[in-house]
């Protein structure tokens, strides 16, 4: 090597080039603009453009006044009941949605990681192959499937298990159905990994030692799996709290989520300060229980540090 | 279906520290007496995978209180033998009596049976205390009773103190004596072992030999062991059973395996042997001329199963029972070949030479290193002579 290329070397240190990239990248796309949007939360809505108030002004004498509105939050939470509405009902989709997709989940990664090797791969790209399809197209078919006319009207008529239209659209029920229907990939992906990496002779020493089948996975592949099912939940939660197009198609009028919340401050009231306040506030809802599950979860795995 | 509990004086634990109350089968060798009870009867046993016979109509006894090993290479069936006694693999055939009750369809979590794993299978989520209790529990013994017989298969295996560690936090030796101690607590009838001791490097694998054979005479539970590792099978065993391609070769105990070997596949499996092809010339009351093209002349063998002259043979001998002789003086011995020192492996113990005979035939020849190597005696490309006794060599067929 040339001494200029190890000068080089010497003065760029790779390492933290490599880590230091991606840190730069949620910084400048994530860190700056959410504090940016912290700053408006504190602003009031106003006619100017853009529409709210200043946080620092300088008067004449160039003394520095900071204005910070708080009313915004003091409002979330007091006069008008909708915010925490729209926050209970977010959480309480995202949860409901999360707990089916661990029940549906569940199974489909075990039988795929207890699948014949040859055809782990196809069952894999089975559940990989929505993702093809548009996000957006795939849930306008449900539309197309639940609707009183729909395929699966039409096909219970048909098998004459009804008589009349069940009215699943535009109601909670085709909510849960879009939302677990299109976060399910993402609860079997993590639990497929952890399951698949499962000792099978961990299992029949269970069995060896007296544990019948059902005991011997309560007892050693749930514990076992709980990293993936932590993962898949949180893959599956975090998204589904913020959820805007399945609420808005499938649901009916009267569906209230943090994000039509957010939609309708924004563009219908034109109140950029109180929707940025809406903001801020999911993301501490949904960072301050995370960062506790992580600490949780460093400490569990120091405790089975191999 | 319920397990009946083990007859009182297999009560395990019972007398750790104390020596051996009831006599070792080692000594009595029930196998010889025809009319004694086997405690495991495996008859006719057969497994098919795809097209491969992976066990081939296997029958064998095993006694009470032995320590019985499966060896053979990879994939002669010994394996999956050991897992249709543990309930994992279900027999194509035949059928497996463990004290006197059918156990060929029993599911693993009824079987009198534990398994020691090759990889130990320890739960990795709990506590070394856990592990071991797991048995119990899934049995509901009642919790004082636990912690007690915790305490006593902890001790066994001087790991009490470790209680509370997690299996990552163990070494590979206390992780063996941890599933040993798991595996023991219900005082199965049968202890089956997968390559116990295949984890573990050699000086501590050697001294694991003899403390699993005390423990499993203070425990009185019969072992069935599965090895690769002849050492292992010999130093351990009250008796080893041979397979190859699924079907058992041989049975006997280790020094017969040894000295006397049925086939040319076990003598040549078991240790290390020189081998002259030939046709038996000469069969008398006490022993056997065999002609033998590759030794350049003829072999004596001692006494002799019931081959028919005229039919092609092998003469097995193995090398510690060859000697090594400068131009043949003081070697009073029927067989005496004429060679030369081609090699020299010196293994610290003992030296082995390779001899190139007169007839071209390559033969290994190991002698103790009783003095020190400066008074080496032969060296290399010196013409020596081989020699063994009749009776050190055997026949086999070819």
């Amino acid at each position: 090597m040339s001494g200029f290329a190890k000068a080089i070397r010497a003065r760029l240190p790779g390492r933290s080039l490599v880590i230091g990239a991606p840190y730069l990248w949620l910084v400048v796309f994530f860190m700056v603009p959410f504090l940016l949007v912290v700053k408006i939360s504190f602003a009031d809505s106003d006619t100017t453009i853009p529409p709210y108030t200043p946080l620092f002004t300088l008067d004449d004498d160039s003394v520095l006044q900071i204005s910070l509105h708080l009313d915004n939050f003091l409002r979330l939470f007091s006069d008008d009941p909708i915010y925490l509405l729209a926050y209970l009902s977010s959480l309480r989709n995202a949860a409901v949605t999360t707990w089916f997709c661990l029940l549906i989940g569940y199974p489909m990664a075990y039988a795929i990681a207890r699948a014949q090797p040859t055809l782990r791969p196809v069952l894999l790209m089975l559940i990989v192959l929505p993702f093809w399809t548009s996000f957006l197209i795939r849930i306008y078919a449900w539309i197309g499937i639940l609707k009183d006319n729909g395929l699966l009207n039409n096909f219970l008529i048909w098998t004459g298990v009804i008589d009349q239209p069940l009215n699943i659209l535009n109601t909670q029920t085709s909510v849960y159905i879009g939302m677990v229907y299109a976060y399910l990939p993402f609860m079997v992906l993590p639990l497929y990994a952890t399951l698949e990496k499962l000792d099978v002779s961990l299992l029949e020493a269970a069995m060896d030692l007296g544990a019948r089948p059902m005991r011997a996975f309560w007892a050693v592949t749930w514990p076992l799996s709980l990293p993936g099912v932590v993962a898949g939940s949180l893959l599956v939660f975090i998204p589904a709290v913020g959820e805007f197009i399945i609420p808005t198609l499938l649901g009916g009028a009267d569906t209230l989520t943090i994000s039509t919340q957010l939609w309708s401050e924004f563009f219908a009231n034109r109140d950029w300060p109180m929707a940025s306040a809406v903001t801020v506030v999911m993301v501490a809802l949904l960072v301050v229980p995370l960062m506790l599950l992580q600490r949780a979860q460093a400490r569990a795995a120091d405790g089975a540090a191999s | 279906m319920p397990i009946p509990a083990p007859p009182q004086n297999l009560n395990i634990l019972a007398k750790v520290s104390g020596p051996v109350t009831h006599p070792s089968v080692r000594d009595s060798e029930p196998w010889r007496d025809p009319s004694a009870e086997a405690h495991i009867k495996i008859d006719h046993l057969v497994k098919i995978f795809g097209d491969t016979r992976a066990v081939d109509e296997v029958s064998l006894h095993i006694h009470r209180g032995e320590l019985f090993s499966l060896l053979g290479g990879s994939g002669c069936g010994k394996t999956t033998l050991l897992r249709m006694l543990a309930g994992f693999v279900t027999p194509d055939a035949g059928s497996i009596v463990i004290d006197g009750q059918d156990v060929s369809r029993v599911p693993p979590y009824e079987r009198p049976v534990n398994m020691m794993f090759q990889s130990y299978a320890l739960f990795p989520h709990m506590t070394v205390e856990d592990n071991v209790a797991f048995g119990l529990r899934r049995d509901g013994v009642e919790k004082g009773e636990i912690k007690r017989r915790v305490g006593e298969a902890l001790d066994l295996v001087q790991l009490g103190t470790l209680a509370k560690r997690k299996p990552g936090q163990l070494s590979g030796g206390q992780r063996q004596r941890v599933a040993l101690a798991r595996s023991i607590i219900k005082r199965p009838k049968v202890l089956l072992l997968d390559e116990p001791l295949s984890a573990l490097d050699k000086k501590l694998r050697e001294a694991t030999q003899f403390e699993l054979r005390t423990i499993q005479e203070q425990v009185g539970i019969t072992f069935v062991m599965v090895t690769h590792d002849q050492e292992e099978a010999m130093t351990m065993s009250t008796r080893i059973a041979v397979m190859n391609h699924g079907k058992i070769v041989q049975v006997g105990k280790p020094n017969e395996i040894y000295e006397f070997p049925h086939s040319r596949f076990v003598a040549d499996f078991i240790g290390s042997v020189n081998m002259f092809e030939g046709r038996l010339k000469e069969l008398l009351p006490d022993h056997a001329v065999v002609e033998s093209p590759e030794a350049g002349g003829d072999l004596v063998v001692g006494p002799t199963g019931a081959q028919a002259p005229g039919a092609a043979i092998c003469v097995a001998v193995r090398p510690e029972k060859l000697k090594l002789s400068k131009s043949g003086e003081g070697l009073e011995l029927p067989n005496r070949l004429a060679g030369r020192v081609r090699d020299i492996a010196y293994l610290g113990d003992a030296c082995v030479y390779h001899v190139t005979l007169d007839s071209g035939k390559i033969v290994k020849a190991t002698a103790p290193n009783l003095g020190r190597w400066d008074d080496q005696p032969f060296v290399r490309d010196e013409a020596v002579t081989v020699g063994w006794a009749a009776a050190a060599s055997i026949l086999v067929d070819p």
